[in-house]
């Protein structure tokens, strides 16, 4: 028996938090399913917004509470579409659940991963720090609720955990489930990925140490990173004094990524901010091809450049190489202004890494058609399935947000017309 | 109603570990006036058998009920018991996980929380909406160009009946004016036809949506639901019901008399909007002799990313200029068009339109600083720039020049009119009618007729952008029904536009719907509770009606307050600004926190601190720092309230003659890019006991005892010691005095 629903939005990040909210406080019943154990996406992982500088769990923890309090929001987590058909009106969608091998008993106390002996990889962290195979990503995710990663879980050979729970909440045994889902209308907003920086051979990508993408700064500056919050090189752990920002990691380039990725540039400025802020005397150097800084944000463009320790550099960065005895990095590139070669040396180099739609390695199964660069081609979209904020181009939060709640908007209509 | 009630403790989560669960039974059941035996304990509360217990309790009646267990921000759907009032007392994360279990310290805190929730739900009651009689649900919008067509299309398509609103004789706006569109879809090489038309047509043929044209506002009275509207259209005033505002105004070019220095006044300098003109004559000609101009210059951020004109940048005119670059090229194969740049910026996808026109010979890009445009004779121009990229200076010969003009909200010159007249208000009456006298007096566009102002402020520091604060909540307005879209927010392109404009007809319906249902809106859309004044103890001292951050207030003639319910966001801030203290909603009111306050025990020989915790950020965050298992001070008690806006004065006196030797007031950071989500709850909260230090200090009991501090839901970490260090200041300063009384 399937479940009836107004609409469906597939992804859990902050576009999908936002048209699923929206729409049920509109007064419409909605589905969401996100892929992650966990609600929040990409900017769970962010310190910061640019130009505020406002930490993301303020604006989560009002979108959970939101969710909390409106009877008519669903969600299912580690839930993949595994089939979409129908047309607007009544689509047809089965969903596979993956296990969790935490129910719904699991109180967040922790006993679990301090039982666990397994180390694993923190994906949360961009691998620069360890977790359990029993874990939660920080301590305001959202289900606060812990989860296995059957990857690395030794299983009941172990079950260390389960002997720690004192819940019940830990079933080892835990079968992927299929759900059937019928609704009106479905959103899109599975979001984005990093551009694979390993493919910017010529930038050291993911082969120099301290070389790290921008979605790794983040990490590194966060309060509940791998560092907490400290801005250690990934090398020896030593306070980053110098650093440079490369623009257009993979953007604005035939090669790679042939659009701009919109956040790039002031998201490095927001960057070299947490620099500052945290080492008095550190540097931070930026190399670009034009500075984006649309609308308003050209005052935070403004407020970054009065900083004398912060400085810019027109150019793009031909090569980066690592000096073998100390770890740091040489950074050789065109100032393309004063026409002259430059060959510098940072602590650490951030890789301003451009937005990849999800899309583009994993397509949503169903009818839907995508253009060359793995964006949904929106307009070819079928009645009541809408795509938003990064599937359609690289935005920043505030217009996935608009465009998110205008989404919202929209599956309204479609549960209108389908009544 | 009749409370029957039922109080339930969690052993569970180290809880039972942590605190004497017997003695934990007495003093509850004391504070409850129960017998010890009713009070329910259980293992593990949020099992399958811990809540069939409570919510048997609740089939046979019970409605009143106290959960002594994990904090509220979790275990929600387990706990939530609808038609009873339902206190969670946060005995784990409070308690169990951040002091040192069974010490007496943590006996008497777990103590304290429970009784302070027994009192909480003693006093409270169940909400009941209310809700207005004759509302309306009509929509109305506000200019008729891209933005407030969408939503005009968009609320209508919903279902909703639209009124639009339009200043000029046609709708369209700008976008009616363009020759061509910039391409939107791959390959990006094509120009399109203006699809603005098509929009129009469908605007007007729609059954739900009735168009003014050469119309405006000429005044708003009302609230959301209740909105009187008066049209007026060619001299004549019509007044119709409405619900919900969209305020999609738009914007002007900037004033291109203002850029003498780029030439303007010259007949072959030109602006971007002029360019469409020209074009769609079929032919690029310049203005001084009609010849056709084979030599093009496009001069970027004219006025815009200026100190002097505009401090921003207006986010579509690169794209524009190469745009037009494209009508030069396509008139004429032989013509040449020159840009010069500070930065290009053509953000997403646009950036291979770009490409595009780089791979046209026939289009020269550079960047530079263009320093001056001077006659050339023949009509033509010299372009003269520094810092280009071959590092010389240049001076191009023109025969056309156009300059990329920026935007200007529509919202820009009442909010200057306006803020010049509260300066002007400042320096006393004759100055205030001297200022109204002098000053030309802008086109208003909405007219309201609240006492904080007849428009949608702007936000502060944004040069008359009515934009949202916050970034998260992107139509999180300060007038409560009235959604802003389109560039009088921010400039954008069209089609953000249209994506933003769909997003505020959405904000609009939920406020109908809300208001219909007597809730709430945003940002506690789900509150059903609703500030319910005392009259007859008002005296009129009007600090509520100046304090509401969303005009929710109003006086009548005699100067009495009356409230316009749905205006209200719930924050509480008039229950905190009210000295009477008469107002309170069912669940919050100063009666209820006063008397929480005032049943924390208070022993000689122990310092106790009060935190009043805003439950939006600082709340969750004490919350994290417990999750973590750091340490909170064992002398304070955690008090949630709605916004420190919400914080009575009277609390300080319920506080301190009751012995609690300091006080802490944790709220959001307020100033420049404030966080409070009532427009100015921490500060107002500050700006309050800024006074209520001086009665401290008459009455001698430092003033230090009492501080405001302010916290993002980030800083878990720092906040253990930042109370560590606040207790030590109070432990310096001695007991409190009263204490012994």
């Amino acid at each position: 028996m399937a479940d009836n629903k107004n609409v469906l939005v597939i992804g859990g990040g902050f576009s999908g938090l936002t048209a699923a909210v929206e729409t049920a406080e509109a007064g419409f019943d909605v589905v969401m399913v996100e892929k992650t154990p966990f609600l929040g996406g990409r900017v769970t992982q962010l310190n910061k917004y640019f130009p505020k500088l406002c930490p993301p769990n303020c604006g989560l923890e009002i979108n959970f509470k939101r969710i909390k309090n409106n009877a008519g929001i669903t969600f299912h987590t580690l839930a993949e579409v595994e089939k979409i058909s129908g047309q607007e009106g009544s689509y047809n969608v089965t969903v596979k659940v993956n296990p969790r091998f935490v129910n719904d008993n699991c109180v967040g106390c922790n006993a679990c991963a301090e039982a666990c002996p397994v180390e694993i990889p923190n994906e949360f962290n961009f691998n620069m720090d360890k977790t359990k195979a029993a874990y939660i990503t920080h301590n305001q995710a959202f289900p606060f609720k812990y989860v296995i990663d059957c990857r690395y879980c030794k299983g009941a050979s172990c079950a260390k955990c389960v002997e720690a729970c004192k819940y019940d909440a830990i079933d080892l045994n835990m079968k992927p489930e299929t759900i059937s889902l019928n609704v009106s209308s479905i959103v899109l907003a599975t979001g984005w990925d990093s551009y694979d920086v390993s493919k910017l051979d010529n930038l050291g990508g993911g082969k120099i140490a301290n070389v790290i993408t921008n979605m790794m700064m983040e990490r590194l500056a966060s309060p509940n990173g791998p560092t907490s919050g400290k801005i250690l090189r990934p090398s020896d752990g030593k306070p980053v004094q110098s650093i440079a920002f490369v623009q257009c990691a993979g953007s604005r380039d035939e090669n790679h990524l042939p659009y701009c990725s919109y956040i790039c540039c002031m998201a490095s400025m927001k960057q070299a901010t947490y620099l500052r802020e945290q080492y008095p005397d550190s540097t931070a150097r930026i190399f670009y091809i034009d500075l984006r800084t649309p609308g308003r944000y050209e005052q935070f463009y403004w407020k970054v450049k009065d900083d004398p320790k912060v400085s810019f550099t027109k150019g793009k960065v031909a090569k980066i190489t690592e000096d073998p005895e100390t770890k740091d990095v040489i950074v050789e590139a065109e100032d393309i202004q004063l026409g002259k070669k430059i060959k510098a040396k940072f602590d650490m180099v951030v890789l301003a890494a451009g937005m990849v739609p999800s899309t583009k390695a994993s397509k949503i199964p169903g009818d839907i058609t995508y253009t060359a660069d793995g964006f949904v081609a929106s307009s070819s979209l079928k009645k009541g399935i809408y795509a938003v904020g990064t599937l359609k181009s690289p935005v920043d939060v505030s217009r996935s947000v608009q465009d998110a709640t205008g989404a919202a908007i929209k599956s309204i209509q479609s549960a209108r017309r389908s009544k | 109603m009749e409370k029957k009630f039922g109080v339930y403790i969690c052993k569970g989560c180290s809880i039972g570990e942590s605190v004497n669960i017997d003695n934990l039974i007495k003093s509850t059941a004391r504070a409850a006036k129960m017998q010890p035996e009713a009070v329910r304990v259980h293992d593990v509360l949020c099992s399958p058998a811990g809540l069939e217990m409570i919510k048997n309790d609740v089939k046979e009646g019970t409605n009143a009920i106290v959960i002594g267990a994990c904090s509220p921000r979790v275990k929600f759907e387990e706990f939530d018991l609808p038609g009873a009032i339902t206190e969670r007392v946060n005995l784990r994360e409070f308690v169990a996980w951040s002091q040192d279990p069974n010490t007496d310290a943590t006996q008497s805190i777990a103590e304290d929380y429970m009784k302070m929730g027994i009192i909480k739900v003693q006093k409270g009651d169940l909400p009941e909406p209310n809700i207005l009689p004759d509302l309306s649900k009509t929509i109305v919008v506000v200019g008729g160009g891209v933005s407030g067509l969408t939503s005009a299309l968009e609320a209508a398509e919903a279902g909703y009946e639209v009124v639009l609103v339009e200043k000029q004789a046609e709708l369209g706006g700008w976008a009616a004016k363009l020759y061509k569109q910039t391409p939107r879809e791959y390959p990006y090489e094509k120009l399109e036809e203006p699809a603005v038309f098509a929009k129009i047509k469908e605007v007007e043929a729609h059954p739900n949506i009735k168009v003014y044209k050469s119309a405006v506002i000429e005044k708003t009275e009302g609230q959301p639901g209740l909105f009187d509207v008066t049209i007026r259209t060619n001299g004549t005033g019509e007044t119709i019901k409405a619900g919900a505002f969209i305020m999609a105004a738009g914007w002007q070019p900037y004033d291109a008399s203002k850029l003498g220095h780029l030439g303007y006044g010259n007949p072959n300098v030109i602006t971007n909007v002029q360019m469409e003109e020209i074009a769609k004559t079929g032919k690029i000609t310049r203005p001084s002799d009609g010849k056709e101009a084979k030599r093009v210059a496009f001069i970027q951020c004219a006025g815009s990313r200026d100190p002097e004109h505009l401090p921003y940048c207006s986010s579509f005119c690169c794209a524009t200029s190469l745009k037009q670059a494209k009508y030069v090229r396509e008139k004429n194969g032989d013509a040449v068009a020159m840009i010069f740049y500070k930065d290009i910026r053509t953000p997403g996808q646009t950036e291979i339109f770009y490409k595009n026109m780089q791979n046209d010979p026939g289009v020269l890009l550079t960047k530079a600083d263009v320093t001056g445009i001077s006659d050339a004779g023949n009509g033509n121009m010299f372009v003269e720039a520094e810092n280009t990229l071959l590092g010389e200076k240049i001076k191009v010969e023109a025969d056309l020049v156009v300059l990329a003009t920026g935007i200007v909200p529509a919202t820009r010159a009442p909010q200057e009119y306006l803020d010049g007249l509260t300066e002007a208000g400042k320096k006393g009456d004759d100055a205030r009618k001297a200022y109204i006298e002098s000053t030309p007096k802008p086109e208003f566009i909405l007219n309201l007729d609240y006492r904080q102002g007849p428009e949608i402020p702007s936000l502060e520091g944004a040069y008359g952008f009515a934009d949202s604060n916050f970034i998260c909540f992107q139509y999180e307005t300060r007038r409560t029904g009235i959604y802003s879209a389109g560039c009088v927010r921010q400039p954008m392109t069209m089609a953000d536009a249209s994506d933003d404009a769909a997003g505020a007809a959405l904000k609009a319906i939920q406020c109908v719907e809300h208001v219909a249902q007597g809730i709430a809106v945003h940002p506690r859309a789900w509150d059903m509770t609703f500030p319910d004044p005392l009259m007859i103890k008002c005296t009129s001292c009007k600090r509520c009606t100046e304090e509401c951050p969303f005009g929710a207030i109003d006086e009548d003639e005699k100067g009495t307050p009356f409230y316009r319910i749905n205006r209200c966001r719930r924050c509480g801030t008039c229950m905190g600004a009210c000295p009477e203290r008469i107002v309170s909603f069912k669940d919050f009111s100063v009666d209820i926190v006063g008397s929480m306050i005032r049943g924390i025990e208070v022993s000689e020989d122990e310092f106790r601190i009060v935190v009043l915790a805003c439950e939006n950020d600082a709340y969750p965050a004490l919350d994290s720092a417990a999750i973590k298992r750091n340490k909170i001070n064992p002398n304070v008690r955690i008090i949630p309230v709605r916004c420190l806006g919400s914080t009575n004065l009277v609390w300080v006196t319920d506080a301190f003659s009751k012995g609690i030797d300091g006080l802490i007031l944790l709220g959001c950071k307020y100033g420049e890019n404030y966080q409070c989500h009532f427009v100015k709850g921490s500060e107002l909260a500050n700006y309050r006991f800024g006074k209520v230090k001086e009665t401290l200090d008459k009455l001698q009991l430092e003033s230090d005892r009492c501080q405001l501090i302010q916290v993002a839901i980030s800083e878990y970490d720092k906040l253990p010691e930042i109370i560590n260090d606040f207790v030590a200041r109070v432990e310096e300063i001695g007991p409190n005095p009263f204490k012994e009384f």
